[in-house]
């Protein structure tokens, strides 16, 4: 407990600085579903620690040491955290689950609208809008449309539009909206994500140019998309909301020019260990605090004077007679 | 997943579905300058199709008045219709002004450029033969 508490915070710590480092190393989608499930487990192994650490605080507010029935002098004397640290874990755990709870509304409101402009359209896997702005993106629904301006079809080639359709197709078909979703609430939960976030959407962005590579046969043709569309976007006058991510089509257009991102092991598997460590330390600490408790139970047992005859339902804790 | 990516890639133009080749299509019309007849589409689109797959497609999109279609010479010259699509792009704009979050929900083909990106760019585009030396340059972002 004293230690292993502590370790969830520090593999995510370790994923929140490396992961962005290294997945754009890797190819794209197994980089995304090491992305997903790092964030999926560093947010549990965040908020799961911070629960333990609350709870060591709370347990000895004297009213839910009656409910529990334990004693809050022994657990004082055993617990090994300081009240300070109880306290801020508390409010770092409010904080996080209002904030994710913010997110998820906010997201689930996006889908549902997305839903619903997605069954008001046309029958027609491709939607094209009557815009000379180039706009193109993917609106995921039952089923997703690829959308997609007159001024962007207008300014690529045959084979590059190709591409631009393919790659839409690519976000549709992965639900890359979903590994999004998932990033967007982690780092709702916990800031220190955010880093992850921020790596899984370049990603996303590799994982449907390579497959759009794929089906053209042909990356420089991609790049050439890529890059031609990104160039006409600059050109036009846009609306103010589309907020900037800079740097990233030139990484992409490089990436795609570059022969493929060769397999690597490494890094997924010292992921994955790192991973492994955190769920264990948390169980480990779980298990800390359960007994912690349980002693604290026993003592609270041992201090009681024997209960008034009759109404002895103050049973002795199972542990305290091993 | 790899070798999956290969296989699409060999039957890149065998293996799209019927709502596929729809959008094919559409793009191509879209494109366009003017209407295309069943020959230039087919020619605007990668991979050999058939004649008559065009054709087939062009006519089920003209079912759905998607496309309108006058006379030239023995066939027909097609053209999207235009009203229906300028009314969804007012929507779709809304949609995509819809806040920050917005994001995880709608996967934009490309995002904004910096200055310096665009000049990253300019050159990537141009001189992408001298491969060699942007591995160089890999390092900058």
């Amino acid at each position: 407990m004293l230690l292993s508490v502590y370790i969830p915070f520090a593999v995510t710590a370790v994923l929140a600085v490396l992961a962005p480092r290294l997945t754009p190393l890797l190819p794209p989608r197994p980089a995304a579903w090491a992305l997903a499930c790092a964030a999926l487990v560093t947010s549990v192994g965040w908020a799961g620690a911070l629960a333990l650490l609350a709870f060591t605080g709370v347990a000895q507010i004297p009213e839910v040491a009656e409910q529990g029935r334990w004693s809050v002098t022994a657990l004082r004397a055993e617990d090994p955290v300081y009240l300070v640290v109880a306290v801020a874990s508390a409010l770092l755990l409010t904080a996080g689950t209002v904030s994710l709870g913010i997110a998820a509304v906010r997201q689930t409101r996006h889908v549902v609208r997305a839903r619903r402009e997605c069954a008001r359209l046309p029958q027609t896997e491709l939607v094209v809008l009557d815009d000379d702005a180039p706009i193109a993106f993917a609106l995921p629904g039952k089923p997703g449309r690829v959308v997609v301006s007159r001024g962007m079809l207008r300014c690529l080639g045959d084979r590059e539009r190709a591409a631009l359709l393919a790659h839409e197709r690519a976000h549709l078909r992965g639900r890359h909206h979903l590994f999004q979703g998932l990033w967007l609430l982690a780092a709702a939960l916990n800031p220190v994500l955010r880093p992850l976030a921020v790596a899984g959407e370049f990603v996303l962005e590799r994982w449907a140019d390579e497959e759009a590579a794929a089906r053209v046969g042909d990356r420089t043709v991609v790049a050439h998309a890529v890059g031609r569309a990104a160039l006409a976007s600059a050109g036009a006058p846009r609306p103010a909301a589309l907020a900037a991510t800079g740097g990233v089509v030139p990484q992409r257009v490089r990436a795609l020019l570059a022969p493929p991102p060769a397999r690597r092991r490494l890094p997924l598997m010292a992921g994955g260990l790192l991973l492994a460590v955190c769920c264990a330390s948390l169980v480990n600490a779980a298990s800390d605090s359960d007994r912690m408790v349980d002693s604290a139970q026993c003592a609270a047992y041992a201090a009681a004077p024997s209960a008034p005859s009759g109404e002895d339902h103050r049973h002795e804790p199972d542990i305290c007679r091993r | 997943m790899e070798e999956r990516e290969g296989g699409g890639a060999r039957g890149a133009s065998g293996r799209r579905g019927r709502g596929e080749l729809e959008s094919d299509v559409l793009a191509a019309l879209w494109a366009a300058d003017g209407p295309l007849t069943a020959g230039q589409v087919r020619e605007a689109l990668p991979g050999d199709l058939a004649y008559t797959t065009v054709l087939t497609i062009l006519s089920r999109l003209h079912d759905k008045e998607m496309l309108v279609r006058h006379r030239e010479g023995r066939g027909y010259a097609y053209e999207p219709v235009r009203d229906e699509a300028s009314h969804t792009a007012q929507r779709m704009r809304s949609l995509l002004e819809g806040g920050s979050d917005r994001e995880a929900v709608l996967a934009r083909f490309v995002s904004e450029l910096s200055e310096q990106d665009e000049h990253v760019l300019h050159q990537l585009l141009s001189g992408h033969d001298a491969r060699a030396e942007d591995d160089h340059s890999g390092g900058r972002a």
